[in-house]
């Protein structure tokens, strides 16, 4: 994993000293809300519907267990005990005073981790692959390049005032777990011909009211001209991006309106100029950069391990976690563990302080001191062994961390909605919480299998409905909460945006509707067809016809 | 407003030429022939010839949906580009400032105006501005406060000072952190 060297540890520490002095000002009434806005959204803290929220930025979404002991810690002293794990990798505390925010940052600072650059509009936290350095599918480690970026985009000088926020994923593996597709900018580490690596580059992506799947402008980038190249997109954004309105103001706009090829040539032309000067990466230092995200030392062991296997013999409810839950690593005797924040009615993405500390200790027994977020909001035990499986699982099961539904009708994505934020038309999370309790029924889930469902409580988007399988997206008809359906998106490799299935349906009304789609689908598939699949054969109307045949 | 250079305030041995509506009648011919004057470039393009002929030093002033693109070939002819930010938020002019720097090799006064925060200061001096017109009480204080509070950067710019991570290189891990 990354440490901070001393120049990491001396930004970070000079950032807090900072923000400190402009909390001081602001408090003092030196500074007006107005002029403190600025200040405030460059150290991630917003001002919500009931009080501020912090956003602290978990760079590629890793974390060490002393981190995560960190956070918990802050979740008890500046918060109600709980922390919120958000789709960017990053996490969230909805209730610190002003007055004790530097303090926080300065707790934050101790563990190498900071708030910087997770709002405004700037190059916020690059998010990575949350099976990093764990999954078999996997090239290269994505998070070497993540922390390449992060370090180039910290503070950039040029690119801190662009005309909207800025957010790049990058993923090592051909199964795209990091929605590369749908991000300002989107790499993808890709092998050629001649057997080198390097980088797909990917542009204009996003969701928000105009979602778009973004277009390669590159298909193989040599590592050493990452940065050039990411200057070159930025220098081009910067200067030609929309701003005037801010909803045309992302770079999908700029490439939607310039078109792909014309655009393309911009950053060609522009990067001519850039490469192979002072931002070329010199190979060792991509090297040194490695080491940090060397595998840790498996032990040589059988692909198979009898413990785990009797146990799962012998006990249903173990062997139905290990299937929804865990996930091929790349070596022998080893496996991924996906740990559910998605309790059947809790809040999608909560952990209590409890909770993290149970995450973190597992992490320091079982998985070499490694915690993965992952853009689900679940959180992830890269490296457990499979013999050690069932402690992990009784564990877990102790703590209510042993939800067996990853990516399953209940594991959803949903934003805050209207309880906690000031744009939302409706409610998510409660509508959530309906919904697992509708499919409470955890055999029932399995037999449903793969099926994402994601809920945003406004245009915004921030709890990706475009993409889900189902999505579901919170209206407001005449002062009511009303929801509309999306049906066929995807966020993975096979990126597509879903489509509005009829009217929106009410408050009361939306969860019988996901029960309705649901029933449709599994009447329909054939053999073990995927949701998508199905829908892409048979279409939209028979999940219409259904829904729609009382009204 | 006051004028910010080297970490002082100084008084702007610079004049702005006005707009024909502002003193009627007068043209640029017409200035104080020995007086250095800032032109936008509207005014530019309209009387070249004759600014040509004065004495006074050209200082061009841009808005920031003036790409400094549009007058390369005429740069040599400026001791002063004054590239404005109309809201602080409007970045457009850091690209302007470190192409005109390190691409067209400007190497005459390169002015910050318009809506300037003291946050901003040291991203500007990075991107290559050597002068700032800030608003405020005590912009010498703003000044020494903005520039310590950044100690440590990662990005090379053209202002030639090494940064930290991976692109400083061994000069990058080996340096004393500045600030401390
Ligand atoms: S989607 Fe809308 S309601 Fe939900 S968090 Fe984003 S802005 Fe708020």
């Amino acid at each position: 994993m990354y440490r901070y060297d001393e120049f990491d540890l001396a930004f970070v520490q000079q950032r807090v000293a900072q923000f400190r002095g402009q909390v001081e000002r602001r408090l003092a009434g030196e500074l007006s809300e107005d002029e403190f806005k600025p200040l405030r959204l460059m150290n991630g803290l917003y001002l919500q519907l009931h009080a501020y929220m912090l956003r602290v930025a978990v760079p590629y979404g890793t974390l060490s267990s002393k981190q995560m002991r960190r956070l918990a810690r802050i979740a008890r002293d500046y918060d109600h005990g709980y922390g919120h794990f958000t789709t960017r990798q990053n996490i969230q505390y909805n209730w610190p005073k002003l007055a004790e925010v530097p303090d926080l940052l300065a707790e934050l600072a101790e563990v190498e981790m900071h708030a910087i650059q997770t709002s405004g509009n700037c190059i916020r936290n690059v998010t990575a692959d949350h099976f990093a350095g764990a999954s078999a599918d996997e090239i290269e480690d994505p998070r070497i390049y993540a922390e390449i970026i992060r370090q180039w985009s910290s503070l950039h000088p040029e690119f801190s005032f662009l005309p909207r926020k800025f957010k790049i994923a990058v993923t090592g593996a051909p199964n795209d777990r990091a929605a590369v597709r749908f991000h300002d900018i989107g790499l993808q580490i890709r092998r050629n011909e001649a057997g080198d690596v390097g980088f797909e580059v990917i542009v204009g992506g996003g969701q928000g009211r105009t979602p778009v799947i973004g277009v390669t402008i590159r298909k193989f980038l040599p590592k050493a001209h990452l940065l050039s190249y990411l200057e070159a997109i930025l220098r081009v954004y910067n200067q030609l991006g929309r701003r005037d309105n801010l909803y045309k103001a992302r770079i999908k706009i700029l490439v939607q309106q310039t078109g792909a090829e014309v655009f393309t040539r911009l950053v060609d032309e522009e990067w001519a100029e850039l490469k192979d000067g002072a931002l070329t990466l010199p190979a060792e230092e991509i090297e040194r950069i490695e080491t940090y995200f060397a595998p840790p030392a498996f032990e040589t062991l059988p692909a198979n391990s009898p413990a785990f296997e009797a146990r799962r013999f012998e006990d249903r409810d173990f062997a139905r976690w290990v299937r929804s839950n865990v996930s091929a690593h790349k070596a022998d005797g080893y496996a991924i563990v996906s740990i559910s924040l998605k309790p059947e009615g809790g809040a999608p993405g909560d952990a209590t302080a409890e909770q993290m500390e149970v995450v973190a200790d597992l992490a320091e027994a079982y998985s070499f001191d490694e915690i993965l977020i992952s853009h689900e909001q679940n959180l992830v035990l890269p490296h457990v062994k499979l013999s050690d499986l069932p402690a992990v699982w009784d564990k877990l099961v102790q703590h209510e961390l042993a939800t067996p539904n990853i990516g399953l009708v209940s594991d959803m994505i949903a934003c805050p909605g209207l309880d906690y934020c000031n744009l939302a038309n409706a409610r998510s999370i409660p509508v959530a919480q309906r919904i697992s309790q509708r499919f409470s029924d955890l055999n029932r889930q399995h037999e449903i299998g793969d099926l994402k469902i994601k809920i945003s409580g406004c245009i915004n988007a921030c709890g990706h409905h475009h993409v889900g399988h189902i999505g579901i997206l919170g209206v407001d008809k005449k002062g009511e909460e009303f929801y509309q359906i999306t049906l066929g998106g995807s966020a993975d490799e096979n990126a597509a945006i879903g489509k509005i299935v009829g009217p929106a349906f009410s408050y009361d009304a939306v969860v019988d509707a996901i029960d309705s789609i649901v029933d449709t689908y599994l009447g329909l598939r054939q053999d073990n067809e995927k949701f998508n699949d199905t829908y892409a054969r048979v279409g939209i109307t028979p999940f219409k016809e259904k829904l729609y045949a009382a009204a | 407003m006051p004028l910010l250079k080297d970490g002082q305030v100084v008084d702007d041995p610079w004049a702005n030429l006005p707009e024909p509506s502002e003193a009627e009648g007068q043209s640029a011919g017409e200035t104080a022939i020995d007086v250095d004057l800032i032109v936008t470039l509207e005014q530019w393009r309209n009387g070249r010839e004759a600014l040509l002929k004065r004495n006074g030093r050209l200082g061009l002033r841009l808005r920031s949906d003036q790409p400094p693109a549009e007058i390369v070939d005429d740069l040599e002819h400026f001791d002063l580009i004054a590239l404005e930010f109309p809201k602080f938020s409007d970045g457009r002019a850091y690209s302007y400032a470190r192409l005109l720097r390190e691409r067209h090799g400007f190497k005459g006064e390169l002015r910050a105006v318009g809506n300037i925060l003291r946050d901003q200061l040291f991203f500007m001096l990075r991107c290559g501005f050597d002068s700032f017109e800030i608003a405020g009480q005590d912009a010498t204080t703003a000044w020494r406060e903005a520039i310590a509070e950044m100690g440590v950067w990662y990005q090379p710019t053209g202002d030639g000072r090494l940064p930290s991570g991976v692109l400083g290189g061994a000069f990058g891990r080996s340096r004393a952190v500045a600030a401390e």
